[in-house]
């Protein structure tokens, strides 16, 4: 049984990560990942919110109807999210003003639906609040890595303190401005996605087409 | 996910699938979300708000330099004092109680109100309030030191609500500081960057004509810059939430905004 627990919630993290290898929920990794601070309550909350709704969709999956199972799924979810979204606004508000809308946007995550409808849909309530809460902990381990890098490499501090002494103020460090824009945690996603699969080889996916090599047209010369 | 649906679940009367059966899942799960939600909101309301008036008095003291390190907000925020005052002609009233006075409720208020032609509302901020909270520090004798005003307009993505602090000649800026907004954070939502808030300090908000004029502008504002004093940097990254912050400034500093009431007091205080 413990071997079966900790490969709900660890497999999540590395084998089957949901951005690596499903590539879900990557909006808002790109959105809340400039700094390290907003990366680690987004984490913490949707964790929070995949763990919790896959558990209260477990439970009641038996009275889903399966032509609204979406929009039920959507329900419980938004709900979970506004729930959490007062929670900060209450007792973390100086987070909560930082994270703004994106709290909001978990709603849309792919992940939490996407738990929802694979996991909750099929499994028990305690396996799906493991699933969810693995989930969570894989979301939040690239956000937290994605995170770093850009707060590090784009404005020389980590959780608000300065570690690269950045040279606009008397330091040496002349920070890379990409790392701000949201482009950037496409480039770092994609090389974390480049260097897991190289790691794991099992996550290559086969191609599903080829590109045809280039054949110099005749009559062009 | 193609075994999710049917298969498992059979087809008969009462079962998952009847229409009725639907319609009551469907009813139960919205009434105990919406139960959920409800009370939540409620229940945190009064924290929140709370929350909310604080933040608003702490940057108050903070940009009026008031704040000290054996001060709680609360102590700090009774050197201030607050009028409100009708826009239109700068004079104080005493019919609205400037402590609990919501701007942003005001802004939809009929009677507190009035809507703005869209020439005239480079804030886009649509309806402008016909009185406004001020916040003064006044010395031991009454002499105005610093004044502190509510300011708003539209970013990129959201309305900033801020105050702007003036000092006691009524043209350069103590500093500015923002209490709400939902710009991109990392972006415009370096509007509470404290390094660059730290760059309004000294800035000169109006021209010699008494016009205001501050501007964010593209890259770094050095002393060589010229009109550097009515410069500050813009927000890398962020062009549409930059303009928005000057073209607020601008508006609540000029004849649509306070201009009528910093008329008064410099009038008053050359009659001293």
């Amino acid at each position: 049984m413990a071997d079966s627990v900790r490969k709900i919630l660890f497999s999540p993290v590395v084998d089957n990560n949901p951005i690596i290898l499903q590539v879900l929920g990557i909006c808002s990794a790109l959105a809340v990942t400039t700094q390290l601070s907003t990366a680690i309550t987004m984490s913490i909350a949707l964790t929070l919110v995949v763990a919790c709704s896959s558990s209260v969709i477990s439970l009641i999956r038996h009275h889903i109807p399966a032509n609204i199972r979406i929009i039920v799924q959507m329900t419980v979810i938004a709900s979970m999210v506004i729930v959490v979204d007062q929670f900060l606004r209450a007792f973390a508000y100086e987070i909560s003003k930082e994270l703004s809308v994106f709290v909001g946007l978990i709603i849309t995550n792919c992940i939490v639906m996407g738990r929802a409808e694979a996991f909750a849909m099929k499994n028990p309530p305690w396996p799906s609040f493991l699933d969810g809460l693995g989930n969570g902990l894989g979301f939040s381990a690239i956000l937290l890595t994605v995170g770093t890098i850009r707060e590090l490499f784009g404005s020389g501090t980590l959780l608000g303190y300065t570690v690269l002494p950045l040279a606009r103020d008397g330091g040496w460090y002349v920070p890379n401005g990409l790392l701000l824009l949201p482009p950037s945690a496409f480039f770092l996603i994609g090389l974390i996605i480049w260097a897991v699969r190289s790691w794991k080889k099992a996550q290559v996916e086969q191609a599903e087409y080829r590109i045809k090599e280039m054949r110099q047209p005749a009559e062009t010369v | 996910m193609a075994e999710s649906g049917s298969p498992q679940m059979p087809q008969k009367p009462g079962s998952a699938h009847s229409s009725a059966r639907t319609l009551l899942v469907a009813f139960a799960v919205c009434l105990v979300c919406s139960l959920l939600v409800a009370s939540a909101a409620v229940l945190l309301k009064p924290i929140q708000l709370a929350n909310q008036h604080i933040e608003r008095q702490r940057i108050i003291v903070e940009i009026a330099g008031l704040m000290k390190p054996d001060l709680t907000v609360a102590q700090a925020y009774r050197q201030i004092d607050v009028a409100m005052i009708e826009l239109s002609s700068g004079r104080t009233v005493d019919t609205l109680d400037p402590e609990n006075f919501d701007i942003a409720k005001a802004a939809k208020d009929e009677h507190l109100s009035e809507p703005l032609p869209r020439s005239a509302d480079p804030a886009q901020i649509r309806r402008k309030p016909k009185y406004l909270p001020v916040y003064r520090v006044n010395d031991g004798g009454g002499r105005l030191e610093t004044l502190i005003l509510p300011v708003y307009g539209y970013g990129l993505w959201s309305t900033l609500y801020g105050y702007i602090a003036l000092r006691d000649d009524l043209r350069t800026i103590q500093g500015i500081r923002f209490y709400q907004h939902a710009e991109t954070p990392g972006l415009g939502g370096e509007v509470d960057n404290p390094r660059w808030l730290d760059l309004w300090e000294g800035k000169i908000a109006f021209d010699e004509n008494g016009e205001p004029r501050i501007e964010l502008v593209k890259g770094a504002v050095t002393s060589a810059t010229p009109d550097s004093q009515h410069k500050v940097d813009g927000l890398s990254g962020a062009t549409l939430t930059s303009r928005g912050v000057t073209q607020l400034l601008n508006f609540w500093l000029g004849r649509e905004g306070f201009g009528p009431y910093l008329t008064r007091l410099r009038d008053e205080s050359e009659r001293r």
